[in-house]
């Protein structure tokens, strides 16, 4: 379904993604590791059409169709989703009114009828259950004043009720507590479905523990140094990157 | 990105057309005779006429203020009509049935159903087209209240020891230079007046629109509250696409007897120009109000058009104990240039007064918020909070914040906090990530900048202020 060529990006002059071969078949979970500044996060922004971000060779279709080409909108209503690494607030606009335009625009695409507000609170209220936020935040500001793990909670509640065809999930991980943890995972295996998948970039095996991988590539330097099965993450876990002959420096996370 | 933005802030006017009607209008040019003539014809008693002519004196006297922070052609008055009226209005029709169908037509275009959704939504509707007013509906059922709500010029006749007492009694005829000159030539407006107690049945509403050219629009509004009596009155504006720039300069004086409460709702969408600024309302409203003991006066505004607007709904906090509140929504694009806030002056032990605005530029427009705060030396433990929150959408426009805070007595206290914040472009990529149109991330974002306000207003007016927001950030109507 995704199917990503040679892919060479970056932001203004400079090259950040280097060489990008991947394709991921539907029902599938790829995790993505790697040190920090390897290009991770852009490679999400590049594939979800972030302005900013040029494409200076090779080429990435959703479905056989030209994802480089569309507009972001356009690529989300198409399914690609991507759950930010830091989500931004948008203060007083509340969750509830933002995600029911958000499916209803995705609804009006596939030229399906709009939710009524009824409908859309009974799908709101199951996805706020299922990743355990209160009820009360459907009606708070997106992310507004959110914890950080109410955030990443938050973005799997959207992924839940905009129900895409590819969820790009950026260290979704990343600060949350083992409850939290459980329950994004949860959130996320509860969409595991034929036709949907997924690529969670991590720095975690814990993570990988909850949600099996069917692939495991590392990023380094803006392209894909190895690529394996479940086992590669755990030898990254016990290891590090250094078999790889990579020169990395921890940083804070 | 922002690019995309200003292109899609870059929408025509929706509601630039023009009526077919035709109207008595005065030659343009202003003397003495023409307010004679003006007030004769509206069939005006002695003292009122002597009452414009004053104004009209001190008026000759006074200058044009220096524009603050805008930047201004000078207006010709002598360009001006100082009357106009729609022919079919010479038999004031009984009921809508026997109005201009062309004027219905006007208003359904602009969204505006006269017809039902105003009267299952239960509210009075008194139209001032031009300048006289051509539907009253309600009446009857404001009556059994006890209610008065009619146009002006018959409040001149019917009550006139309420006008003569209360008009001019806030904004004085001679209070600013465009005070004076509505003063002399207003043609008409509404009146409104709440008896002792008795909390108005429905809420009172006024829809303005100008439509002649080169006709200046000199509204005049006078609201009295009595002891212990609430109303609610919305006054909605929106106007044709023109190529002179017309002139509104209004006055609205509010009084709130003792323990009484008015809440004036103002949703304005006048013709802001074109996109170099030609053709738009020159809006310069003087409102004020004056809250007697307990008495409290809130003005909600939401301001998206004209050319240039030059506005301070203010409260006078003569009472102990009264309340003044102001909460304002401005949003200039274009060429826009906005200057408006608020006063307080607080006279009374123990008044309170809050202040929160808004106020979102996006393409070449100018926003400032400019408010006075003062604490008279009587007023003890009074209290103010002044919220000011600027947004800008793209890096070509202005956001000004001027509080002007005098304060007379050391018990007083007056708290000011201001913010001013982009669109960023996270936001718009969080919004178009999930599937919205650049347009609807915009227009989704500044409405929740605005909701501290909105909630401030009807709920009816709250959903058309909201869709006329996004209209306005909208660059095309869907
Ligand atoms: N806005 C930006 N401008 C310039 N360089 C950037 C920008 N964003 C990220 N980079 C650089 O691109 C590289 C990859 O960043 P990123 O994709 O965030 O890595 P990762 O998510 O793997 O930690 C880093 O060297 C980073 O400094
Ligand atoms: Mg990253």
């Amino acid at each position: 379904m995704l199917s990503i060529q040679n892919l060479h990006a970056g932001i203004e002059d400079k090259s950040i993604i280097k060489g990008i071969d991947l394709t991921i078949n539907p029902g599938e979970v790829h995790a993505i590791m790697g040190p920090n500044g390897s290009g991770k996060s852009t490679l999400g922004y590049v594939l979800s059409g972030r302005d900013g971000y040029e494409v200076t060779e090779g080429s990435a279709t959703l479905n056989g169709e030209d994802l480089l080409d569309m507009d972001i909108e356009e690529r989300a209503v198409a399914g690609f989703f991507l759950a930010f690494q830091y989500p931004v607030e948008i203060p007083g606009v509340s969750n509830m009114v933002f995600m029911k335009e958000a499916v209803n625009a995705a609804r009006e695409a596939r030229k399906q009828e709009p939710y009524t507000a009824g409908e859309f609170l009974k799908l709101a209220k199951e996805a706020c259950k299922q990743v355990q936020l209160p009820l009360d935040f459907l009606k708070r500001g997106v992310n507004e004043g959110f914890s950080g793990g109410e955030k990443k909670r938050n973005e799997i509640m959207q992924m839940i009720l905009l129900q895409p065809t590819i969820c790009f999930l950026d260290e979704t991980d990343s600060g949350l507590d083992i409850d939290a943890l459980q329950t994004v995972a949860n959130g996320v295996n509860s969409q595991r479905d034929p036709n949907r998948s997924f690529v969670v970039v991590t720095h975690y095996q814990r993570l990988l523990d909850f949600i099996e991988p069917d692939f495991v590539h590392i990023l380094a330097d803006g392209k894909i140094v190895q690529s394996g099965d479940a086992s590669l993450a755990l030898k990254v876990e016990k290891e590090g990157y250094g078999f790889l002959g990579i020169n990395y420096v921890e940083e804070d996370v | 990105m922002i690019d995309e933005l200003d292109l899609a802030l870059d929408r025509k006017y929706e509601a630039g057309f023009v009526t077919d009607i035709q109207s008595e209008t005065f030659e343009p040019g202003l003397d003495e005779s023409v307010i004679r003539r003006l007030s004769t014809m509206k069939g005006e008693p002695e003292w009122l006429l002597e009452w414009r002519l004053k104004a009209y004196r001190s008026w000759l006297e006074m200058e044009s203020p220096d524009w603050a922070n805008l930047d201004i052609e000078p207006v010709d008055y002598q360009s001006i009509s100082y009357y106009s009226a729609p022919k079919s209005m010479k038999d004031r029709p009984q009921s809508l049935d026997e109005v201009d169908p062309e004027l219905i037509r006007t208003y359904e275009k602009l969204g505006i159903p006269l017809h039902e959704q105003q009267m299952l939504a239960g509210v009075a509707v008194d139209v001032v087209f031009d300048s006289v007013s051509v539907v009253t509906t309600f009446r009857e059922k404001l009556a059994e209240a006890g209610v008065i709500f009619c146009p002006i010029s018959e409040a001149v006749r019917e009550h006139p020891e309420l006008v003569k007492k209360y008009l001019g009694s806030v904004v004085a005829r001679n209070d600013n230079y465009f005070s004076a000159l509505n003063s002399a030539v207003f043609t008409d407006g509404s009146f409104v007046y709440i008896p002792k107690g008795v909390t108005c049945p429905m809420e009172l509403s006024t829809y303005f629109r100008i439509n002649e050219l080169n006709t200046g629009q000199f509204e005049r509004t006078l609201i009295v509250a009595d002891e212990g009596s609430q109303l609610s009155y919305l006054e909605g504006c929106t106007a044709p696409q023109r190529d002179d720039n017309q002139l509104h300069a209004a006055v609205v004086e509010l009084v709130a007897l003792d323990d009484a409460k008015i809440k004036y709702s103002t949703v304005q969408n006048w013709y802001p120009g074109d996109e170099n600024g030609k053709g738009g309302i020159y809006n310069f409203v003087t409102k004020r109000g004056i809250a007697h003991t307990n008495a409290r006066i809130s003005w909600t505004q939401v301001e998206t058009g004209s050319a240039i607007t030059w506005k301070y709904p203010s409260c006078i906090l003569k009472g102990d104990n009264s309340v003044g509140e102001f909460y304002s929504v401005a949003l200039t694009r274009g060429r826009q240039q906005a200057d408006t806030g608020t006063k307080m002056l607080h006279i009374g032990k123990n008044t309170r007064s809050t202040i929160i605005t808004k106020g979102i530029s996006a393409g070449r427009s100018s926003n400032a918020y400019r408010g006075l705060v003062k604490m008279g030396p009587k007023a003890d433990n009074a209290r103010n909070f002044t919220e000011c929150d600027s947004l800008l959408i793209g890096d070509k426009c202005g956001a000004h914040t001027f509080p002007y805070i005098e304060s007379r007595n050391p018990t007083a206290i007056v708290e000011h906090e201001a913010t001013t914040s982009k669109v960023s472009d996270e936001q718009m990529f969080l919004c178009q990530q999930r599937g919205l149109d650049p347009e609807k991330a915009v227009s989704m974002i500044v409405n929740g900048f605005c909701k501290e306000v909105f909630k401030q207003l009807p709920m009816e007016f709250a959903v058309e202020a909201g869709k006329l927001l996004e209209i306005s950030l909208e660059g095309s109507v869907g």
